[in-house]
């Protein structure tokens, strides 16, 4: 879907947790994630910290997307 | 460690007021059976059937499919730490009861489970529809959470297949088979030319509906551990899972691994079957990396020339499943990799989420995601209603005769990873 | 019962009209069978008979691909045939090629069923292999007797219009499309046997080759951040309560189009999962955990974004082909297009 998309014309930030399979698949820019069930969040946190840690994600995923790349890049934090 | 399994086999199956095993026939006292699963009281009501090869019968959902069995020897019971105390298992002698089972039904989340058909065109994919299944039918009572429910159902169907294994702990069985487990040392003193071959299972860990327990413990909640092949005979794995039914294992799937099975039967010949590792599926990324690299250090600490990997379920795991073939790989080891493929419905798309050139030897349990008609059967147990929801199925899957339109996918079984089936794709 | 009625195609060597000197031979139509065609006509058992025979030099089709096609194509047509045979080729480069060219040729201008055979190393099973039925046979003629029983079945199955096995069953080379089948071994015998050739150092066949992935060039960053529109796509199945468009929970036929617009926060109850492939606890409490509105939304009144699309896209990504979820971001690319998108958060389960 990253790759489709990207190709229309779209920067495409992946927020993902198994960053491996994105880039064998072929994403360009990689935003590592929690967990599977919960990419963006954390439910044994308290709703605040929960909703800052996913603040924290899509702001990474907005750095990217902000960020020219020439080859498949994981953003790590 | 060195068990012995005595084999009884079961012709049909028989409600009695009188329970016992008469000529093959096994006879069963409903009554006493559903007062011990009702004991729970996070169940309201249960009640058994039976369906046997060949009868025009489909069941659905299926929650687990689970093999009597009767430890009369050697330490601890069946499944410690899930329905006995949390002893070492393995050794010893254990009576089996062959071609039957019993299958759990009930709505767990309301959505998802698998499905049985005793005979028609869905048999094929059915591996359990060539045994006497004894079915338990259960429902919740009111309040009770999905995770109560499922850990209810799920110690139901194991105290089911141990009260009903009870009944041949004083007979004499048909015939018997060993298995030895020596230790590393012994082991390769013993065979020093074979190839040292190991065996390393990954258990589904992905969350509710998608568990299993090792002695009690959560999967999820490994490292990855040395087990005795001998000790899951003993019930020592037992699943707690059931989504997407067709590459899950079940218990039934755990006590006769094909893989354990086939290993012993090369071990001493072609290979030296030196032990096996099992590890974990879990949703973190750094639970995957931890597990794959420790999984590897196992094999590399056993000093091994070749292993066999077999995945549970798809999707995710397929990065685990290629993480834990190309670190082993990268420890110098050969790899055999079992895994099925989710190609679409015309067989077209990739079917692995993950992939890399070092698993170049793959053994598939086919396409899921082929399409399937199947008419209907004369009788449901269960309810026809969840194919229009469980994985595989699609809303209209359920035709107003009772046929059924879905991907093999529902068939609890159909394309398991274990290589329990001769289904392939090409 | 009437016999099937099947058209072959040879060329001049095998119609005995003569060796490389004979190769401009233009093609020619006689009745009946021809040289193998003999032999193949043996394999039918009376269930199929070989009406006509079309000989065509090796060197002419090859110069001329074009209007010999076109030519065979009509010889074949007036004969109304159920199924069109080329070959076996062997490893004979340009019979392989004109054997694979014609029968894509009849197949797409008449719509039957066609087949041919030749050897792996053939350049016709690069080139056509993916398209028509090729029957794997040995590098030369003296194969032919143990090729023309397994292109004979094939053709017949082709005739009946029964379903056609897997490659390894049937004898064809893969068309890259995979098929189930049943093997004479459980799959954990395969493993064991396959892991003790590894070991030994033995040839061994994978069931699975692993694929190669293509790539996209990475599209140039947006500029500014204070005036983009950003756009939210999930595969983790997020919809409302109720799941209205019924996505499956595996193997989605579908996605969903869903209006976020004045929504500050997918709260529980609202919405909810609708993927059957991870414990949906944590996204049916709160689905931002999955599509994060609530925090996007804040961005949007603080000014860091421009603004978020008044639309998400979701689907399930459980068990769905490729070539689904291809289609499903093809035509979700599209609306955000229209939508005057500038960059896309994808967010995975």
């Amino acid at each position: 879907m990253a790759k489709e998309i990207e190709r229309a014309g779209f920067p495409v930030a992946h927020i993902c947790t198994v960053t491996p399979i994105s880039k064998t698949v072929g994403a360009n820019r990689i935003i590592p994630a929690i967990a599977i069930p919960h990419p963006l969040g954390d439910p044994s946190l308290d709703p605040a910290n929960d909703k800052k840690l996913r603040r924290e994600i899509v702001e990474n995923a907005l750095h990217a997307l902000t960020t020219d790349v020439t080859e498949q890049t994981i953003f790590e934090e | 460690m060195k068990l012995v399994l005595g084999y009884f086999s079961i012709e049909d199956i028989q409600f009695a007021e009188e329970p016992r095993l008469e000529d093959g026939v096994l006879f069963v006292d409903e009554a006493a059976l559903s007062a011990e699963v009702l004991a729970d009281e996070r169940l309201r009501a249960a009640h058994f059937e039976i369906a046997r090869p060949g009868e025009s019968v489909r069941i659905i959902p299926v929650k687990d499919v689970i093999q009597p069995r009767v430890k009369v020897e050697g330490g601890g019971e069946m499944f410690p730490g899930m329905a006995s105390n949390v002893d070492v298992v393995g050794s010893g002698t254990t009576y089996v009861l062959e071609g039957m089972s019993v299958v759990t039904v009930g709505p767990i989340v309301g959505f998802q489970e698998g499905v049985i058909d005793m005979s028609g065109p869905g048999e094929v994919y059915s591996p359990f529809s060539q045994l006497n299944n004894l079915v338990l039918v259960v429902e919740p009572a009111e309040g009770v959470t999905p995770q109560e429910y499922e850990q209810a159902v799920r110690l139901a169907g194991l105290k089911t297949a141990m009260n009903v294994a009870e009944l041949v702990r004083e007979l004499t069985p048909e015939r018997i088979e060993e298995f030895e487990h020596l230790n590393i040392v012994e082991s390769s003193r013993k065979y020093p030319d074979l190839p040292r071959v190991a065996y390393v299972q990954m258990l589904q860990s992905q969350g509710l509906l998608h568990d299993t327990y090792v002695y009690g413990v959560d999967a999820k909640r490994i490292l990855p551990t040395l087990i005795s092949p001998t000790e899951t005979m003993d019930g020592a794995i037992v699943s707690g899972n059931c989504v997407s039914a067709c590459d899950k294992n079940t218990t039934y799937h755990h006590l006769n691994n094909p893989v354990i099975a086939d290993l012993y039967k090369a071990h001493g010949e072609t290979l030296n079957f030196v032990g096996m590792v099992i590890t974990n599926e879990n949703v973190y990324l750094a639970d995957k990396i931890r597990s794959s690299n420790h999984t590897a250090e196992l094999c590399s600490y056993l000093g091994l020339d070749g292993v066999i990997i077999s995945q549970e379920g798809f999707g995710n795991p397929d990065t685990d499943l290629i993480m834990n073939c190309t670190k082993i790989e990268d420890k110098g080891i050969k790899t055999v990799i079992i895994t099925d493929e989710y190609a679409g419905r015309d067989g077209k798309s990739q079917s692995l989420a993950d992939a890399s050139p070092k698993a170049n030897a793959v053994v598939t349990g086919g396409n899921a995601n082929m399409l399937v008609e199947i008419p209907p059967l004369d009788k449901v147990i269960g309810s026809s209603g969840y194919i229009n929801v469980i994985a595989g199925g699609s809303a209209g899957s359920l035709k107003a005769d009772g046929a059924i339109e879905a991907e093999i996918q529902v068939y609890t079984g159909a394309t398991n990873e274990l290589g329990f089936n001769k289904m392939s794709a090409r | 019962m009437e016999k099937f009625k099947v058209v072959h195609y040879i060329n001049q060597f095998f119609g005995q009209i003569g060796g490389e000197e004979m190769a401009t031979h233009p093609p020619e139509k006689r009745s009946g069978p021809v040289g193998p065609g003999l032999g193949l006509t043996a394999q039918f058992k009376g269930e199929a008979e070989i009406v006509a025979t079309i000989i065509c030099g090796d060197g002419y089709y090859n110069e001329n691909m074009d209007s010999a096609a076109a030519a065979i194509v009509e010889m074949v047509r007036e004969e109304q045939p159920d199924v069109f045979v080329a070959g076996p080729a062997f490893n004979a480069g340009r019979y392989g090629v004109a054997c694979g060219a014609i029968c894509k040729a009849v197949k797409d201008a008449l719509q039957i069923p066609v087949l041919t055979g030749m050897y792996e190393e053939n350049p016709g099973v690069d080139m056509y292999g993916k398209e028509i039925y090729i029957v794997s046979t040995r590098d030369s003629a003296a194969g032919m007797r143990s090729a023309l029983p397994v292109i004979g079945k094939l053709l017949l199955k082709l005739a009946r219009g029964e379903r056609i096995g897997a490659s390894v069953e049937e004898g064809y080379f893969s068309q890259g499309i995979r098929v189930n089948f049943f093997e004479e071994k459980r799959g954990s015998t395969r493993a064991v046997e396959m892991l003790v050739k590894k070991l030994a150092d033995e040839p061994f066949v994978t069931e699975y080759p692993m694929p190669s992935f293509d790539r996209v060039d990475p599209m140039p960053a947006i500029k500014d951040l204070s005036t983009a529109n950003i756009a939210i796509v999930t595969s983790g199945g997020i919809v409302p309560h109720g799941n209205p468009d019924r996505i499956e929970s595996s193997s989605a036929s579908k996605y969903g189009e869903y209006s976020i617009e004045g929504v500050a926060d997918l709260v529980v109850g609202e919405w909810e999962t609708a993927h059957g492939g991870y414990d949906p606890t944590a996204a049916n409490h709160d689905a931002d955990c999955v599509v994060p509105v609530d925090v996007l939304r804040d961005m949007e009144q603080e000014g860091i974004i421009g603004k978020l699309n008044p639309y998400f896209y979701s689907t399930v990504g459980n068990g769905t082909a490729v070539a689904s979820s291809k289609q499903f971001a093809a035509e979700m690319a599209q609306k955000l297009i229209e939508q005057n998108v500038s960059a896309v958060i994808l967010t995975s389960t």
